[in-house]
């Protein structure tokens, strides 16, 4: 009882502490807003406005017909280029695609010729290229198919393919990319402001007060971790209601209470990592540099950025172990599929285990952290 | 001490310093109000007053330091708002700000601390080696002169201060109570130092804020100071004669108006009770070693319940250290306390409740209210609500808090601060109480009500007090006092006991007495030692000579004080090797996780199938599937859609294949059978990417007869794909040579904004404040180390892109060199505009992550090109520095594109560098607020 009167008395004390730096609070703000909003509508792992061009050496009604298949806001408008310039033009990053028409290449196609279209693709735009090439392909496909039918009827494809995407039929970016901006801003800012708390603390001795008064060091960590994680929560709650529902109309399917409390414990895990890193760093410095090289191992392989899938075996063992990855792939499950606890509880149970041991970790080092920093 | 001057030199040349209405707000707070003075030229001033009432804002605004917000500063004939005059002016002024070292650069080592300072004032070699040697000799700062600042005790710490504010020879010497917090023979050398200065050079005036009357009472000139005004001016003998008082303590008091004395009488020391008392403190053999170094060497004490016990010593001798011992902070590396007969080191709580604990420093909530430090300890020591606020209303009068009940600790005077530490320590009426050191800084009336209380506390309620303290006659008050040094106690027992034990006729002089002694018994060996260092000098000296010929420098001045702070941070990193691992290390780790991780290679999808036919067409049909290679990894079958929903949903399969039924026969018929395809569309990239990768399989199959599924291929054409720069198209020559630019910003942005506010934050800036260093030497001095790690990083990076990754450099490795300069340039200068408007580290590190972080990943064209981003996504895409850098990287690496290609980037970049600059320059303060 005494015990948890102390932790709701320190906790408030972190709360007092945090609202005194207005300067923090706005950011935290901006990260949960307008950070969110504008990675999820500014970015898209779609190919968008793509620069395209035409290289037509044939110059039939075919070919005219196939340039004019482009257009925005997929790509833009190609452009007519001369054939011997495609190579300096990418070089310049004019073009991210050129399509070049051979010669007689209408005349080839009737006779059944299989005539050969060149489409040279900028292959260090990763995630453009590959689709890019794809959808440009299939227009053109199609458009032949088409071109070929109205020719001659016989020449339908024997069976056809439906692909249906679940989930996000349109395959909307945005609904994807604002919640892993919430992922994001989440670990990030959890981290700093709980590791930035512990660091105040012993930086200014306050630390020292607290372990000379009748607490535990479990109490004094578990109040950050209830404060901290508090304030971060209801910044995710007002960045989910107001940010991606209510602004970027992205749908939620499965059960709110569900993700929230899937929130919760990965709270409990990044606050646990601030104050871990908080209390192993002796310096501002120190965990300015660390906090770099965690937050963005944790971001960048969560698989918000790029599928896990791609990792190669090795390292997608070595990411089952973070929290990132997890928070994810559960917030995928709920907020897309519409997953229930049944499709969850590993990742849940994944993220909680991770959380503990850094928290009992970081408390047990309470107490020797004094003695290093003297 | 020091002997006084003639009065009558002072004015030949009129005052030194002339102040006229000056005042100074701090929010609503009022500093200095309407004050006017004019201080004589050439004396020893000594400016005295209780805590918080303006003496330190004074001298900050008279040392140029501050920003003047009202009335008249003129200082060495000169107006102190103009900033030409403040120019000229500051190798003039040394200005030592409050609190131990706040100035040093804790990394720098005392001689570096020193010569620092004289490089700013643009001193030549050999001059600064000549004065450092002197100046370190005369403070007996020789022997130390390679260690730390950091590591120094708080007397040594003033000492340096000292030396580096006299090491250009000024005419006007600020101090701001420069020995609050020293022990008795620093002290005393400290004012031996001083005093050895001035009868060199007679013309300097001295200005000095102390909370020592008995230091003051020697000086020149006294000027007494209450809530921003002066009370009156004069030598000491004048205001003494004035209030008719015999020393300046009781003059002080007596100067005061009467609500301020707080009904002060003199202090009366009731004797102690002896009779059947226990032991409450039992130290045996405590011995606490850091590493090779022993803080605290078997000290043995037994402290009886209700005595106040004395704890005396040199600075840096391990009183903080015995008393952390026996709080129960740190364990102790031999021997056992006892409080009260329970073991320490157990850590009951039961001990915890009964402890008070003030250390040296201040350790309350500077973001909370006084008000708000006293409920909180008063909740979480369990005292119940109503009598909690009759205790902290009885605490607050008390010790005058009254007035400050509403504001920030961390905006209190230190004086009103220590205040609020005793309160708190005192709240829950413990029977023990440790303080230590808890009137350093404190005004005497603020200290004798201080002690009124420790005796109230000690002889009517039987509290144990343990305190320590550098002033004696608070010593004197003690019922046992023991003095320490280097870790050993010297001496215990009564005060006036170890005074007549050693002849002495005070506490003072038995102190230093048995001090003297231990130093003697130590420093045998040494002595060769500074025969060495003195023959060194004078060799020096004789080198020295000659080159003052040619004064004349060779490099200009504000280059030299550029360089002075770029061998300031570089020796600050060097020093710091976990920092510097990180940078180097921190990077590469980055690097190879970046490059086997960030892959936008879909492999291994994993595909179920609802086979609703099971013909050979269909069995055909699947096979292509299974036998794609590294894309598609098969996964048990699917026999109903309930069952395949579940799997889609729990992440099981990401593709699900329904073969219609029927599939074969309307096949050979040619009636167009339709297979489903079902992807999970969560992540749009990968659902793109894998219904691509379906699509065509399911061509392949169609076109190729070979595969039992059609006979004769349909008329079409063939689309090949020509992957430009990247043949295989494997994310790793697109990603890798993208990370350096991530690293190269993230990383050196931070350390740099790091590094200007952590000098705002320690007090260092004040070295920046007070010296005619120029904005743009400081920025760029400070920037310059960084762009060195930058591009040893650069180099690093690319050693890992060629022989980890084998990634090829295909264009001019040299362009894109020169391209990594600016580009560090320039991210280091994104760092420095951060600083400009941040006032911690926490905030400065926070922001600088935020605002780098995501640009640089989302909107630099890592995985999505510039041109394709939209709204203020692609503006921000456009500004941003990354976005060209990656540009360049990608373009020698894998494009292997021409110089000429590359100019816009280096261009572009060139053109950041100024503007970033010159927005850090805007934004720098030269003055405090």
């Amino acid at each position: 009882m005494k015990s948890l009167r102390n932790i709701l008395w320190l906790g408030l004390k972190e709360l007092r502490s945090l609202f005194s730096d207005i300067v923090l609070i706005l950011f935290v703000i901006y990260a949960f807003t307008w950070t969110v909003y504008s990675q999820a509508t500014g970015t898209s792992n779609e190919v968008n406005n793509a620069s395209i061009a035409f290289a037509d050496e044939d110059g039939s009604t075919l070919s005219k017909d196939l340039a004019s298949s482009f257009y925005p806001p997929r790509f833009q408008h190609p452009l007519p280029i001369q054939p011997d310039q495609v190579e300096d033009a990418m070089d310049r990053g004019k073009f991210m695609f050129v399509v070049t028409i051979p010669p007689n290449f209408e005349h080839d196609l009737r006779a059944g010729r299989r005539p050969d279209i060149q489409l040279s693709i900028d292959a260090t735009a990763m995630q453009q290229a590959g689709i890019g090439a794809g959808y440009i392909k299939n227009i053109l496909n199609q458009r032949i198919s088409t071109f070929l039918l109205r020719m001659d009827p016989e020449s339908a494809q024997p069976a056809d393919l439906v692909v249906r995407k679940m989930f996000n039929p349109n395959g909307v970016s945005a609904w994807f990319s604002s919640v892993v901006a919430i992922i994001n801003q989440l670990t990030l800012l959890t981290i700093v402001l709980t590791g930035a708390a512990v660091i105040r603390e012993r930086e200014h001795g306050t630390l020292e007060h607290l372990l000379v008064m009748p607490l535990t060091a479990f109490e004094i960590a578990i109040a950050k971790v209830w404060a901290n994680g508090l304030v971060i929560l209801v910044a995710t709650g007002v960045s989910l209601f107001l940010v991606v529902k209510a602004v970027l109309e992205v749908p939620f399917a499965g059960s709110h209470a569900l993700w929230f409390g899937g929130v919760v414990l990965y709270l409990f895990f990044a606050t646990a990592l601030g104050m871990f890193l908080g209390t192993i760093s002796r310096s501002m410095a120190q965990f300015a540099l660390l906090i770099v090289l965690v937050v963005v191992v944790l971001q960048l392989l969560s698989g918000g950025s790029t599928p896990v899938e791609s990792q190669p075996t090795w390292l997608q063992r070595l990411t089952y172990i973070l929290p990132t990855r997890h928070f994810v792939s559960f917030s995928q499950v709920i907020i897309y599929r519409g997953g229930g606890l049944r499709a969850v509880w590993p990742q849940f149970l994944m993220v909680a285990a991770v959380g503990l041991a850094f928290f009992i970790y970081s408390v047990s080092l309470f107490r020797r952290s004094i003695a290093v920093t003297k | 001490m020091a002997a006084p001057q003639q009065v009558s030199t002072g004015d030949d040349e009129g005052p030194v310093v002339s102040v006229e209405d000056v005042t100074h707000h701090y929010g609503k707070v009022v500093a200095l109000d309407h004050l006017s003075l004019q201080v004589p030229r050439g004396l020893m001033v000594g400016i005295i007053g209780p805590d918080g009432v303006g003496k330190s804002t004074l001298l900050a605004l008279i040392a140029g330091s501050k920003k003047m917000q009202g009335g008249r500063v003129h200082v060495l004939d000169g107006d102190m708002a103009s900033v030409k005059h403040r120019r000229a002016v500051c190798p003039r002024i040394a200005y030592m700000p409050q609190g131990l070292g706040k100035n040093l650069y804790l990394e720098l080592s005392v001689h570096d601390n020193v010569d620092f300072m004289a490089q700013l004032f643009g001193l030549s070699k050999s001059e600064r080696q000549t004065r450092i040697k002197e100046l370190l000799d005369a403070t007996g700062l020789g022997p130390f002169h390679a260690r730390p600042a950091g590591k120094l005790s708080g007397g040594m710490k003033q000492k340096v201060g000292l030396c580096g504010a006299l090491v250009h020879e000024p005419d006007l010497l600020i101090l701001d109570e420069p020995t609050t917090g020293v022990d008795p023979l620093s002290r005393r050398q400290f004012w031996t130092l001083i005093d050895d200065i001035r009868k060199d050079r007679p013309g300097m005036s001295v200005i000095i804020s102390t909370a020592y009357m008995d230091e003051a009472q020697q000086w020149d000139w006294i000027v007494a100071m209450d809530a921003g005004k002066v009370l009156s001016t004069g030598t000491p003998a004048e205001l003494m004669e004035r209030t008719g008082t015999k020393d300046l303590e009781k003059c002080f008091i007596a100067l005061l108006p009467e609500e301020k004395r707080l009904g002060h009488k003199g202090l009366v020391i009731p004797p102690r009770n002896t009779e059947n008392t226990s032991i409450a403190i039992d130290a045996k053999g405590l011995t606490r070693r850091f590493g090779t170094f022993t803080a605290v060497d078997h000290v043995t004490l037994s402290i009886e319940r209700g005595e106040i016990f004395g704890f005396l010593g040199s600075n840096g001798c391990g009183k903080s250290t015995t008393m952390k011992m026996l709080t129960g902070l740190l364990p102790p590396t031999e021997g056992s306390a006892t409080l009260f007969g329970n073991s320490v080191e157990a850590g009951s709580i039961e001990v915890r409740n009964n402890l008070g604990y003030m250390t040296q420093a201040f350790s309350l909530y500077e973001e909370l209210t006084v008000r708000q430090n006293l409920v909180l300890d008063a909740r979480l020591y369990h005292i119940p609500a109503d009598k909690a606020k009759e205790r902290i209303e009885a605490l607050v009068d008390r010790f005058g808090l009254r007035p400050h009940l509403d504001v920030l600790a961390g905006d209190l005077p230190m004086g009103q601060r220590q205040r609020l530490s005793l309160a708190v320590a005192v709240l829950h009426e413990p029977k023990l109480l440790i303080l230590d050191e808890p009137t350093s800084g404190v005004d005497p009336v603020a200290r004798d009500s201080f002690w009124e209380l420790l005796v109230d506390l000690s002889r009517n309620e039987g509290v144990t007090i343990f305190v320590t303290t550098h002033f004696m006659n608070e010593g004197m008050r003690c019922d046992r006092i023991s003095l320490m040094h280097a870790g050993r106690v010297l001496a215990c027992d009564a005060p006036q006991k170890l005074i007549d034990d050693r002849g002495a006729e005070s506490l003072e002089e038995a102190f230093i007495g048995y001090m003297e002694d231990a130093i003697e018994e130590n420093a045998a060996p040494p002595a060769p030692a500074s025969k060495a260092a003195a023959e060194h000098v004078a060799t020096e000296e004789k080198a020295a000579q000659p080159s003052k010929r040619d004064r004349a420098p060779v490099i200009p001045l504000p280059l030299k004080r550029m360089f002075a702070y770029c061998r300031n941070e570089a020796i600050q990193i060097r020093r710091d090797p976990v920092r510097l691992a990180f940078a180097f290390v921190g990077s590469a780790v980055l690097m190879l996780v970046f490059g086997f991780g960030i892959t936008t290679d879909v492999e291994d999808i994993r595909f179920a199938v609802s086979d609703r036919d099971q013909s050979p067409e269909s069995r055909a049909y699947i096979d292509q599937f299974k036998g794609a290679g590294q894309y598609f990894k098969t996964e048990p079958a699917v026999y109903s859609d309930e069952e395949g929903l579940e799997r889609l949903q729990s992440d099981d399969v990401s593709v699900l294949l329904e073969i219609p039924p029927r599939f074969g026969r309307d096949m050979r018929k040619g009636s167009e059978p339709e297979i489903f395809a079902q992807v999970d569309g969560a992540m749009p990239y990968r659902a793109e990417t894998m219904a691509q990768y379906t699509r065509g399989v399911h061509n392949n199959l169609l076109n190729d007869p070979g595969l039992g599924i059609t006979e004769v291929p349909p008329k079409q054409a063939s689309v090949q794909e020509r992957y430009m720069y990247n043949p295989t198209f494997e994310s790793i020559y697109s990603i890798v040579p993208s990370v350096p630019a991530l690293l190269l910003i993230l990383i050196p942005a931070i350390l740099m904004t790091v590094s200007i506010v952590r000098e705002k934050e320690l007090g260092s800036i004040i070295n920046f404040y007070v010296t005619p260093t120029g904005r743009f030497e400081y920025l760029i001095g400070k920037q310059l180390p960084y762009v060195i790690i930058g591009m040893i990083n650069f180099f690093i990076l690319a050693g890992l892109a060629i022989l980890v990754f084998g990634v090829s450099v295909k264009g001019s490795f040299l362009v894109l060199t020169l391209c990594t300069l600016l580009y560090v340039i320039v991210t280091t200068g994104v760092g420095m505009m951060t600083s400009t408007f941040t006032k911690t580290q926490v905030a400065a590190v926070f922001i600088t992550a935020i605002l780098t972080i995501q640009p640089s990943v989302q909107f630099a064209g890592l995985l999505q090109p510039v041109s394709t981003l939209e709204g203020s996504a692609r503006a921000i895409g456009t500004v941003w520095p990354t976005t060209y850098y990656m540009h360049a990287s990608l373009g020698t690496y894998t494009k292997g594109l021409s110089a000429p290609l590359m100019m816009k980037d280096l261009l572009v970049l060139g053109v950041m560098i100024p503007i970033l600059l010159g927005i850090s320059a805007i934004g720098l303060k030269k003055q405090d607020r």
